[in-house]
């Protein structure tokens, strides 16, 4: 059984000008101890499709779906407390800016022992320790010290880290990262990355990565979906996806990468693409 | 060839004052930096946040002073804590920020974004400026309609455009580019890349490119300087650099960078099946 199982999803938002469709008919799973990447550029619904499903879409959101299944339930129907008892626990998820998702009021061991206590209802000491396993786990260096310091004492990518310690602090089942390293240095992006995949491997977990990043795709995914505008435009492992992309969209992206420039100029997505329509795609 | 730009052991300092409970102390930002560019030639100076390269990028542009050193433009000795900032001097460095939406004014019509770099450094006509401005939208590929619409109807790409018009405007012969398209898509990363490229051909431009992106520098750059740490830790020419990095953080940083080719995805696949 696939873990997320989710059949043409549409998000559409209501706006002055009428509703804006982000997601239009997104087909989409992952199995468990599976690494799939999606990726796309900005509007292309790539973070919006992971958002409804962890439920946090605003108000004007509307979500229509055949389907959404997290592990065999159907998250369509849940109350939002009962969604919310496994948003967190068994699905989790990481952003962007890893400073401006922490609280700046409250220390980093305060809010990796609120998830404990919400979701495990664990005893203050039970907590602690489980908080200093986890920073231990995701490689902060004197753990006990760094328990009462506050996001703007800590490095980027010590936030970071200290969200990821948060997200798999209940031992989720899936681990959806919405461009985790995009606002960090390249070493410090290397590291993480290295600490994302090796924590899927170590407990199984299943792990989305959205990212605009072809390198991020190149090091990370088993399976790859590519996003244009709310469509998906190519499904593919890894591999055949670089070594042969089959819509002209991916094709495009591959050849924008600076590193593949043949002579002088870098050709441009507007250059191959003529017609974005989903009808090229292979699904 | 001429020699556009050159510093000399450039070194900032920062003081920075005490609080309450802490005594006042001194940020090296850039400790003793020499480079040079010459005319139509780019120069990418790669690090990464903290490095000091957005300070090393604001003493060229003559926005801050060093703090000892000396520095070169078009042969002639600057020193603006000195001797201020001539208008020939701001015309001749110019600047593009890493974000186009912070870097326009939101309530500035886009013509006279344009128009505003002749207004305070020339004493050309309206008339005139307003056919500088027109032409410049063509040449960064905007059109004419363009000229009366506001900052926020355009995308970010196209907002980069501008900025790179606006820097254009006064004929400068130096153009420092702090993380141009570190902001944009992949796609639209590539059209700015082109249109940098297009315009240092027909202008002759010399480009200081700052940037911590890798392969924008492999493509883009005659010479690259690596800083670490306020510090020039590697400078040589592209194909050097790339070639045999001599120091090790360069080599760190190369290998932090992702790899985007199909052998290192077959070799990274191999491997996690083996474990």
């Amino acid at each position: 059984m696939s873990l997320l199982e989710i059949k043409n999803l549409t998000v559409s938002f209501d706006t002055a000008a009428g509703p804006f469709m982000a997601v239009q008919g997104i087909d989409l799973s992952i199995e468990p101890r599976e690494v799939l990447a999606i990726v796309g550029e900005s509007g292309s619904g790539k973070s919006v499709s992971m958002l409804a499903v962890m439920g946090l879409l605003p108000n004007t959101a509307t979500v229509k779906a055949d389907r959404m299944a997290f592990d065999g339930i159907d998250l369509l129907k849940l109350s939002p407390s009962e969604r919310r008892k496994i948003v967190g626990k068994d699905i989790s998820m990481i952003f962007q800016e890893p400073i401006a998702s922490l609280n700046p009021c409250f220390t980093a061991g305060f809010q990796i022992e609120e998830v404990l206590r919400f979701h495990m209802g664990m005893d203050r000491a039970q907590r602690r320790a489980r908080a200093i396993e986890l920073m231990k786990l995701v490689g902060i260096a004197d753990p006990e010290l760094r328990l009462g310091s506050f996001p703007h004492q800590m490095s980027g990518g010590q936030c970071q880290r200290i969200m990821i310690a948060i997200a798999i602090a209940c031992n989720p089942k899936l681990l959806i990262a919405d461009e985790p390293t995009t606002a960090l240095d390249v070493t410090i992006q290397k590291q993480i990355l290295d600490l994302l995949v090796s924590l899927q491997a170590k407990y199984g977990m299943g792990l989305i990565m959205i990212t605009h990043n072809m390198g991020v795709v190149a090091e990370t995914a088993d399976r790859v979906i590519v996003q244009y505008k709310g469509r998906k435009m190519e499904e593919a492992d890894v591999l055949s996806l670089f070594q042969s992309p089959k819509s002209n969209y991916t094709r495009a992206l591959l050849s924008a990468l600076p590193e593949n420039a043949v002579g002088d100029r870098l050709p441009t997505v507007s250059d191959m693409l003529f017609e974005p329509a989903p009808s090229g795609a292979s699904a | 060839m001429t020699r556009v730009v050159e510093g000399k052991n450039i070194v900032r300092d920062y003081h920075v004052g005490g609080g309450l409970f802490t005594g006042p102390r001194t940020v090296h930002a850039v400790k003793d930096v020499s480079f040079n560019v010459d005319k139509g030639k780019t120069l990418a100076i790669v690090g990464e946040s903290g490095s000091g390269k957005s300070t090393l990028a604001r003493i060229i542009t003559l926005i801050d002073p060093a703090t000892a050193g000396e520095l070169f433009i078009d042969g002639k000795k600057v020193d603006i804590a000195k001797s201020g900032l001539s208008k020939e001097m701001r015309r001749k460095v110019q600047i593009v920020f890493q974000n186009p939406y912070g870097s326009l004014n939101p309530r500035q019509k886009i013509g006279d974004v344009l128009g505003e770099p002749l207004l305070i450094n020339t004493d050309k006509p309206a008339a005139e400026r307003r056919d500088l401005a027109m032409k410049m939208l063509k040449k960064v590929g905007l059109g004419h309609e363009h000229y009366n619409r506001y900052p926020h109807m355009f995308s970010g790409g196209q907002r980069q455009r501008i900025a790179i018009a606006r820097a254009l405007m006064v004929n400068p012969s130096l153009l420092v580019l702090d993380e141009p398209v570190s902001a944009l898509d992949l796609s639209v990363q590539a059209q700015v890349l082109n249109l940098l490229a297009d315009l240092q051909d027909e202008f002759q431009l010399t480009y200081v490119f700052i940037s911590h992106d890798l392969s924008v520098v492999r493509y883009i750059a005659d010479d690259v300087m690596v800083m670490y740490l306020g510090e020039a830790v590697e400078y040589g020419s592209r194909d050097e650099v790339f070639a045999d990095p001599k120091h090790s953080y360069t080599r760190t940083l190369f290998a932090a960078t992702p790899r985007a080719d199909v052998a290192s995805i077959k070799a990274r696949l191999a491997k996690k099946k083996a474990a």
